[in-house]
C-alpha cells in the first residue's frame, strides 16, 4: 500500500484538519465529527445535511457551502457515521425551518440516519429522511437491501441546495429530492479495486485485462467481469444499462413528522425526447481526459436514443480512493430541475 | 438464581475481552459477504463500553443498558451499531430502578431487545442476519422463562438452539445488507452479526456457571 498518510488511525482526521485549514469557510467539528458552514444556521433556511463512509471525497464534505449542504457527517473509510454526529450536526445547522437529510441507501446509512432522524424529531426540530438509489446495476429490491445510492447523490445535493437557498420550506425540498432521485439513474465501471487504509490491500483482485461492471462506491463487487474493450464499448454498455433500464419499484421509509411511513415509489424510464443531464465521474483514479472520451461516447448514444443533454458535470465528485473507473448518470431535466441546477454554488468541490 | 447486576457488568467485561479475541475472525466472516469491519467495529464498540461504565456501573441496570446501547449506536457504525444499540438501550428504557433481573425480566430483556432489532431492520426469519439467531432463543427464553426456569436454565436451553440456528445461516442466501448484491455467492458463509450476536449468548452462560 502507497499513500499519503501517517497513521491509519488518524486519517481520516487528519485530512480534516487539513480541510479546516484550507477552507475557513467551513467549521469541521471533532467528538463527534461534522463539517458545517461557518455561517451556519442560516435563519429562515430548510438546512440540507448529508453523510456517509469517507473515502468519496470531494463527496459529502467538499459539498458543503452556499447553494449545496449545511453539513456533512463523515464515517471512517467506507464505514457509515454514527446518529451522534448527524444528530449533533443538526442541532448546529437548523435555522428554525427544519433539517432534510440526504441519505444514499446503503443498510447501514440507513439505519444510522433513521436513528438520528428520531432523536433530531425528538428534540422538536422537524425532519425529513429522503433516500437516494440511483445504482441500476441492482436489478431487484425484493431480495436485496434495493439499488444503492451513487452519482445522483451528487445532483440531488447541488439541485436541492439552490432550492433551499431560494426559500423552498421543508416540504418542498424533500418533495424536490425525492423527484431528483426518481429521475437519476447511474452505472459504474471499474478498471482497478481500491485499497482502504486500515484493511491495506486491495478490496478484490482484479486482472490486468478485465473490468469490474456494475460496481457500488466501496469496491464492492459489480454484477459481472468482462475482458476490458474500448472506451465506446464500456461506455455503450453502461449508458444502454441507464437508458434500457425498465420501471423500477420499490418501498422507501420516510419520516412523517412523527413516525416512519412505507412509501412505494415507481421510477418511470427515460423515454424519447427527454432533456437529460449527463454526469461522468471518475472513481478517483481515471484522468479528466479520459472521461472526455466517454463522453464523446455517451453524447452519441444518447443522440440515438433520442435523450438531449442539456447540462453535464465531468469530474471526480464521488470517487472510491483512488479506484480506476468511471461512472454515468443521467437524471431526466425538467425546468424546475434545470432552474437550480443552474443557481450559483460555492463549496470545495464545486463552484458555479 | 436472578442475574445480579455484578453478572451483569461482569457480562459486559467478559464480551469486551471475547470481541477483542474474535476480532479477526469476524472480520474475516465479514470480508467473505460483507465489507470486512464487524471484528473491528465490534471491538471498538465494546472497547467504548468498558470506558463508560465505571461512571454508572453502581447505578440501575436500566441506566448501565441504555449507557451500554447508547455507546454502541455512537461508536460501532455500519448497519450493527444501530443494531446492537437498539438491542441494549430498548430493554434499558423497561428496566429502569432494577438492581437484578429475575426470570421474567429477563425475558423482558431480550423480548425488547430483539424488538429494538426489528423495528430498526425490519428483517425476516431466513433473511441471513442477527435475527435468525435471535428469534429462535427468543422463543424458547418466552417458554422458559413461563415455565417457570430460573435465568441460567433460560439461558442453558436457550444456548443450543442459538447454536443451530447459527450454523444455520451458513446454507442461506442474503436478503438484508451489503451481503445481498452477492446473490448467490453469499451461500456457504456463516452471517457474522448472527456470530456475534451467539457470542452474547454463550458469554453470558459463561459468566452463570462461573
Amino acid at each position: 500500500m502507497k499513500k499519503l498518510i501517517n497513521a491509519v488511525e488518524n486519517v481520516v482526521k487528519e485530512q480534516l484538519e487539513g480541510m479546516a485549514l484550507a477552507h475557513p469557510e467551513l467549521t469541521v467539528a471533532f467528538e463527534p465529527t461534522f463539517i458545517r458552514r461557518a455561517d451556519a444556521p442560516v435563519a429562515g433556511k430548510v438546512a440540507l445535511i448529508s453523510g456517509g463512509g469517507s473515502g468519496h471525497e470531494p463527496m459529502h464534505g467538499g459539498f458543503v457551502g452556499k447553494g449545496m449542504l449545511d453539513g456533512a457527517c463523515p464515517g471512517e473509510v467506507f464505514t457509515s457515521p454514527t446518529p451522534d454526529q448527524m444528530y449533533a450536526c443538526a442541532k448546529a445547522v437548523d435555522g428554525g425551518a427544519g433539517v432534510l437529510f440526504i441519505v444514499k441507501n446503503y443498510t447501514g446509512d440507513v439505519m444510522n440516519f433513521e436513528a438520528a432522524a428520531e432523536l433530531v424529531a425528538a428534540d422538536g426540530i422537524k425532519v425529513q429522511n429522503i433516500l437516494i438509489d440511483d445504482d441500476v446495476a441492482v436489478k431487484d429490491s425484493l431480495y436485496t437491501a434495493g439499488r444503492r445510492g451513487v452519482g445522483t447523490t451528487v445532483l440531488a445535493e447541488k439541485i436541492v441546495g439552490a432550492a433551499a437557498e431560494a426559500g423552498y420550506d421543508l416540504d418542498a425540498c424533500a418533495a424536490l429530492c425525492r423527484k431528483v432521485n426518481q429521475y437519476g439513474r447511474s452505472f459504474g465501471v471499474a478498471l482497478t479495486s481500491c485499497t482502504v487504509p486500515a484493511a491495506g490491500k486491495p478490496t478484490f483482485d482484479l486482472g490486468e485485462g478485465e473490468v469490474e461492471m456494475g460496481i457500488g462506491i466501496h469496491g464492492e463487487p459489480g454484477t459481472h467481469r468482462m475482458p476490458i474493450g474500448p472506451v465506446d464499448a464500456l461506455t455503450a454498455y453502461a449508458a444502454g444499462q441507464i437508458i434500457d433500464d425498465p420501471a423500477y419499484t420499490r418501498t422507501v421509509r420516510e419520516w412523517d413528522g412523527s413516525g416512519w411511513a412505507e412509501n412505494t415509489l415507481t421510477d418511470a424510464p427515460f423515454a424519447k425526447g427527454d432533456n437529460v443531464i449527463a454526469f461522468v465521474n471518475s472513481m478517483g483514479g481515471t484522468p479528466l481526459s479520459e472521461l472526455y472520451a466517454v463522453y464523446r461516447k455517451l453524447d452519441a448514444v444518447c443522440k440515438e436514443k433520442g435523450l438531449t443533454i442539456v447540462r453535464n458535470l465531468i469530474g471526480p465528485y464521488i470517487t472510491s480512493l483512488e479506484m480506476q473507473g468511471f461512472s454515468i448518470t443521467l437524471l431526466k431535466a425538467d425546468d424546475e430541475i434545470l432552474k437550480y441546477w443552474d443557481a450559483p454554488v460555492k463549496t470545495p468541490g464545486l463552484v458555479r | 438464581m436472578p442475574l445480579s447486576k455484578a453478572q451483569l457488568l461482569a457480562w459486559l467485561g467478559k464480551l469486551d475481552a471475547v470481541y477483542a479475541a474474535k476480532k479477526e475472525y469476524l472480520t474475516d466472516l465479514d470480508a467473505a459477504i460483507g465489507d470486512a469491519d464487524h471484528g473491528i467495529n465490534m471491538n471498538r464498540g465494546f472497547g467504548k463500553v468498558m470506558e463508560k461504565l465505571p461512571p454508572v456501573a453502581d447505578k440501575d441496570i436500566g441506566t448501565i443498558l441504555k449507557t451500554v446501547g447508547m455507546t454502541l449506536m455512537s461508536s460501532v457504525g455500519g448497519a450493527s451499531g444501530p443494531l446492537y444499540g437498539t438491542f441494549w438501550m430498548k430493554p434499558g428504557m423497561l428496566l429502569g430502578g432494577k438492581e437484578e433481573l429475575d426470570a421474567a425480566d429477563f425475558a423482558r430483556f431480550v423480548e425488547a431487545g430483539v424488538d429494538g432489532i426489528l423495528q430498526r431492520g425490519r428483517p425476516e426469519r431466513g433473511d441471513k442476519t442477527m435475527y435468525d439467531v435471535w428469534a429462535p432463543v427468543l422463543e424458547v427464553v418466552k417458554a422458559r422463562a413461563a415455565a417457570g426456569d430460573d435465568v441460567a436454565a433460560i439461558v442453558d436451553a436457550a444456548l443450543p438452539v442459538g447454536e443451530k440456528a447459527l450454523a444455520d445461516t451458513i446454507p442461506l442466501q442474503a436478503r438484508k445488507g451489503r451481503a445481498s448484491y452477492l446473490g448467490e455467492r453469499s451461500v456457504g458463509h456463516q452471517d457474522p452479526g448472527a456470530t456475534s450476536s451467539y457470542y452474547m449468548l454463550e458469554t453470558l452462560r459463561d459468566v452463570l456457571h462461573a
